[in-house]
């Protein structure tokens, strides 16, 4: 158990942002960041609200304590009520202006400054997203898992959906949440304003691995962006001699998709590419060849319900089919 | 008031009353009691086991928590824990406690001798104790309901969750819901018919006011979340689809139809015990409630807005964004009635002056975490924040503080409150208020820190999470916290124990307080009054010193020469605002009834679960038969009409 939390730190060392991986206040993208400022309004209303209320109320017990006198007084009340009046009115005035603030920041990031420039289909599934790359040009267009590679202060359509239960699709530091609801299309949109690595985690209910549903999101510069769409484009090396490209052909062939090989199972997640992700198993642990050999080991130790198989190959067959998949940048 | 000395012989008209009213003894009286206090207490003991049941698998909770990547619970052991932890606390303890208090009070603050319709008072608490019996049926085989207490299709259609888990859920909600309606449909009567005269609307104690709405709400709001379980389980065991993507269903109907129920639900858990507050926390001010009529509106309005309010539960499913806007200052305006209840309790103990007793500490500590769980909802209220917060810690944070703050701390002021009028005994003050620190404290180190994780984006539902999400440390305080505040509860239990035997005679009024239910004895008579209370303020024990009026009530053996009503088991019924007597009710004896149409009904509801027709078919054609009975108009004198009263 300490093992596993010990693999998984430098996967969020690598999230190269301050704070926590998962943490939204101190957002500054275009979509995030105003609402962290709301939401930084919004905590010192409600504090503010709650040191008035907690002196309001220290100070009527400190006034009312017992003097000795416990005879029932009606008293008039005028006074009393007229402040319950003030009390209420100076609330609404918090309210509304909150109602208003809340209504401008959806107002403006409802929608991208810029138009869209890049669409990606993200589809959740049990426990795991697949994400395909859209284009104009349907030669360009590209499947890939777990994983979203996207160029800095560029607006992201994102076209949400799922092929089983409903999931929730959210990267903290550059959106809210959106869920992803079987029969429907959900649309949103985020853009990053720093390179990086920011973690993104499912944040609806989904069943068993609810809590291992996550994924990464690489923001890199636009050039560097280029270069990984142009790399994700190019079909896997022919290796037909390599043993662990024959172990996944047998073993693993059936679900997982590897372009450029006969592979071209949809079950699972599409591994073209793999040895340049960060992460194995939807966000569980960071990609090693260790780990790797681990996961196709102990799958249903390490994320009980996983629709993935444990195989039991042979100890050669999974470090042949690991530095296969590693290999594959 | 005019109220004498009770005396402490028999009188031979107590004698009379009491051979009338009592309940026969033995195991059949058991069954067959249809005694308002007798079910009040029995909901109460129920609905605390309950509240220890959903706390132990809370604990369990939390100690797979306590750290990051603990293994402590399976992932189902997990799922299955936090689904029964809502569904039990948000069905089986919260508002079947508050209408267990209200069963016990509401004929005593009304100045009644029953309920309106007493078998059907017996029958939802059978129904209830065999609904919450149901929805555990399948716990000890590991196959408890673990969609989470709001069961979200297509999570929990048959496809994704193939065992019976959901079956349970589904068919349990159904069938605990005929109590809640049962209950509701009594609750209204009762206020509209049987109160004492002169009890007119205004002068209605403000937990009458909370319960009566709440009732109001869960006669629309439950019939949404049956007619959904309803579909769930065609869904899942007859195909049909109105779930079912495959079929063209909708998922997000579900929701829809959840949420509908769902948040009114949540108001009628808090409203009722909002009223306990604001009768019971002046009783130690020595004064009335400020702003009685202000409190009255807001807890209507509360409820009226709260059936406008369920798609803030449903901001990121993709809504337009008009409607969420709509949805998201709708639930901005909520705050509103509840500010005029928070200052209307800060100025009564402002002007008040105080009692430092156990009951009180619970009510003044309940403002504090009222407040906390107000403002966190404010911040919820807002949408495009509400898309960061919603499904994280924060949330769980929130929904603590306003069930636990407003519903669990009122109910165990209420129950220090109360407890002398049920038993005829103090409970320890010692004792009482160190229940009260320990479960504040505990309290707010286990919830107060959830805000700060969920702000750090920890999500709700997950088993474990990543040591380098840095929650780790918060994660042990509110574990730590969990287990100071079940702490707290045992004391309270011990409390109880300990008082029940060795505690101080109560006497009728020890708190010195204005309603009617302290002017009998403790515990009261099987018949409430001997002669039925008339009514001329809203605080017929205080009306001496408070000098609010010329006329005062006529209560206890002042009233002897008033209605006695001998000739049978009778009340007293009036008009419904005025409370003007028009009418003597002649009430049900003793009924076995109750008991054998909920047994039937639970046959009949798991025949439905697994699937056994026959049984299902069998016990449906009992149900008729015994409804029958239950029916058959039975000789009695006729109603008669009374000579009203000037």
């Amino acid at each position: 158990m300490t093992g596993r939390a010990c693999r998984c730190l430098p996967a969020f060392a690598l999230a190269g942002c301050s704070g926590t991986p998962l943490g939204y206040l101190d957002a500054t993208s275009p979509v995030a960041g105003p609402i962290a400022s709301l939401g930084w309004g919004l905590i010192a209303i409600s504090v503010g609200v709650c040191i008035i209320v907690a002196i309001l109320l220290a100070a009527a017990l400190w006034r009312g304590r017992s003097k000795g006198d416990l005879e029932i007084t009606s008293g008039n009340d005028r006074a009393a009520i007229r402040w319950i009046g003030i009390g209420v009115a100076l609330s609404s005035v918090f309210l509304l202006g909150a109602a208003v603030w809340t209504l401008v920041t959806v107002q403006r990031i409802r929608q991208p400054a810029a138009a869209n420039a890049l669409t990606i289909d993200v589809t959740g599934q049990e426990w795991w997203w697949a994400v395909k790359y859209r284009s104009q040009d349907p030669a360009r267009e590209f499947v890939t898992a777990n994983q979203l590679v996207i160029p800095v202060d560029v607006p992201v359509r994102l076209n949400l959906m799922s092929t089983d239960v409903i999931h929730s699709f959210w990267v903290p530091k550059l959106g809210g949440k959106m869920d992803m609801i079987p029969s429907r299309t959900n649309v949103t949109w985020l853009q990053a304003d720093t390179i990086g690595d920011f973690r993104g985690q499912c944040s609806e209910f989904c069943g068993l691995e609810h809590a291992e549903m996550a994924f990464n999101v690489r923001v890199l510069s636009k050039s560097d962006y280029d270069v990984w769409r142009n790399l994700q484009l190019m079909a896997a090396p022919a290796a037909a001699e390599d043993a662990g490209y024959k172990v996944f052909m047998v073993r693993c062939a059936v679900c997982h998709t590897i372009r450029g090989t006969p592979a071209g199972g949809i079950l699972g997640p599409d591994l073209s590419h793999f040895g340049g992700r960060e992460t194995i198993a939807s966000g569980l642990m960071p990609n090693t060849a260790a780990n790797l050999e681990d996961w196709i080991n102990n799958t249903q130790t390490l994320k009980p319900g996983a629709k993935m198989p444990e195989l039991h190959m042979l100890a050669a067959e999974t470090s042949e089919v690991t530095s296969y998949l590693e290999g594959l940048k | 008031m005019t109220i004498a000395e009770p005396s402490k012989v028999v009188t031979p008209t107590q004698q009379k009353l009491l051979e009338i009213w009592e309940t026969a003894p033995g195991l059949y009286g058991w069954l067959a009691t249809v005694d308002h206090k007798t079910i009040g207490i029995r909901y109460l003991c129920t609905a605390f086991f309950f509240l220890i049941i959903g706390g132990v698998e809370a604990l369990a909770m939390r100690v797979q928590l306590a750290q990051p990547d603990l293994k402590v619970l399976s992932p189902d052991a997990y799922n299955q824990l936090f689904s029964m932890h809502g569904t039990t606390m948000m069905f089986l303890y919260a508002l079947p406690m508050l209408s267990g208090f209200s069963n016990y009070l509401w004929p005593l603050l009304l100045g009644s001798r029953d309920m309106a319709f007493p078998r059907l008072n017996a029958l939802s608490y059978w129904i209830y104790l065999f609904a919450g019996i149901f929805l555990y049926i399948s716990f000890p085989l590991g196959q408890a309901p673990n969609a989470g207490w709001f069961s979200y299709v297509p999570n929990a259609n048959l496809t994704y969750d193939p065992g019976i888990n959901m079956d349970v859920f589904a068919l349990g909600l159904i069938f605990l819901g005929i109590s809640t309606v049962v209950g509701s449909a009594n609750f209204i009567v009762t206020l509209l018919r049987c109160r004492a005269p002169g009890m007119s609307v205004n002068r209605l104690p403000i937990l009458v006011w909370g319960t009566l709405t709440a009732s109001a709400a869960n006669l629309l709001a439950v019939p949404a979340v049956s007619l959904a379980c309803a579909m769930l389980w065609l869904d899942r065991r007859y195909d049909t689809h109105f779930f079912e993507v495959t079929g063209g269903g909708q998922p997000l109907l579900w929701q829809h139809l959840f949420w509908i129920f769902g948040h009114p639900w949540v108001y009628a858990l808090v409203l009722p015990a909002m009223g306990i507050v604001s009768d019971a926390l002046p009783v130690f001010c020595r004064r009335p409630l400020v702003g009685y009529t202000l409190v009255a509106i807001s807890t209507v309005s509360t409820m009226i807005l709260g059936f406008g309010v369920w798609v803030h539960h449903m901001f990121a499913t993709g809504l337009p964004i008009m409607s969420l806007s709509f949805f998201s200052a709708a639930s901005f305006v909520i705050a509103i009635p509840s500010a005029i209840a928070l200052f209307a309790w800060i100025a009564t103990i402002w002007t008040g002056k105080l009692q430092f007793t156990t009951p009180f500490l619970f009510f003044a500590g309940f403002i504090m975490l009222f407040v906390i769980g107000g403002v966190s909802g404010f911040m919820t209220a807002s949408v495009a924040l509400d898309w960061q917060l919603t499904d994280t810690y924060f949330i769980v944070a929130h929904l603590h503080y306003v069930l636990l703050g407003i519903n669990v701390f009122p109910v165990i002021g209420g129950l220090h409150f109360w407890f002398p009028k049920m038993t005829g005994r103090m409970m320890d003050d010692r004792l009482g208020k160190w229940t009260f620190w320990t479960m504040f404290i505990g309290f707010n180190a286990a919830f107060f820190p959830m805000h700060i994780t969920g702000l750090m984006g920890l999500p709700r539902r997950v088993y474990t999470y990543p040591a380098a999400m840095g929650v780790g440390w918060l994660n042990l305080i509110s574990t730590v916290g969990a287990f100071i505040f079940a702490l707290g509860v045992l004391l309270f239990l011990i409390n109880v124990m300990k008082s029940l035997r060795t505690g101080a005679p109560a006497g009728n009024n020890p708190w010195d307080a204005p309603t009617l239910e302290w002017s009998t004895t403790s515990p009261p008579p099987v018949y409430n009054f001997a002669t039925i209370p008339q009514v001329a303020s809203r605080h017929p024990l205080w009306e001496d010193r408070l000098q609010e009026a010329e006329e005062r009530s006529v209560i206890g053996d002042a009233a002897l020469d008033g209605m006695v009503l001998d000739r049978g088991k009778e009340t007293i019924g009036v008009s419904p605002l005025d409370a003007v007597p028009n009418v003597v009710l002649k009430m049900p004896g003793d009924s076995l009834l109750p008991f054998i149409l909920s047994l039937g009904m639970a046959v009949l509801f798991f025949g439905l679960l697994v699937q056994i027709v026959w049984l299902a078919a069998l016990s449906a054609v009992c149900e008729f038969v015994v409804l029958a009975l239950w029916l058959a108009p039975k000789p009695h004198a006729p109603m008669e009409k009374v000579e009203l009263y000037e």
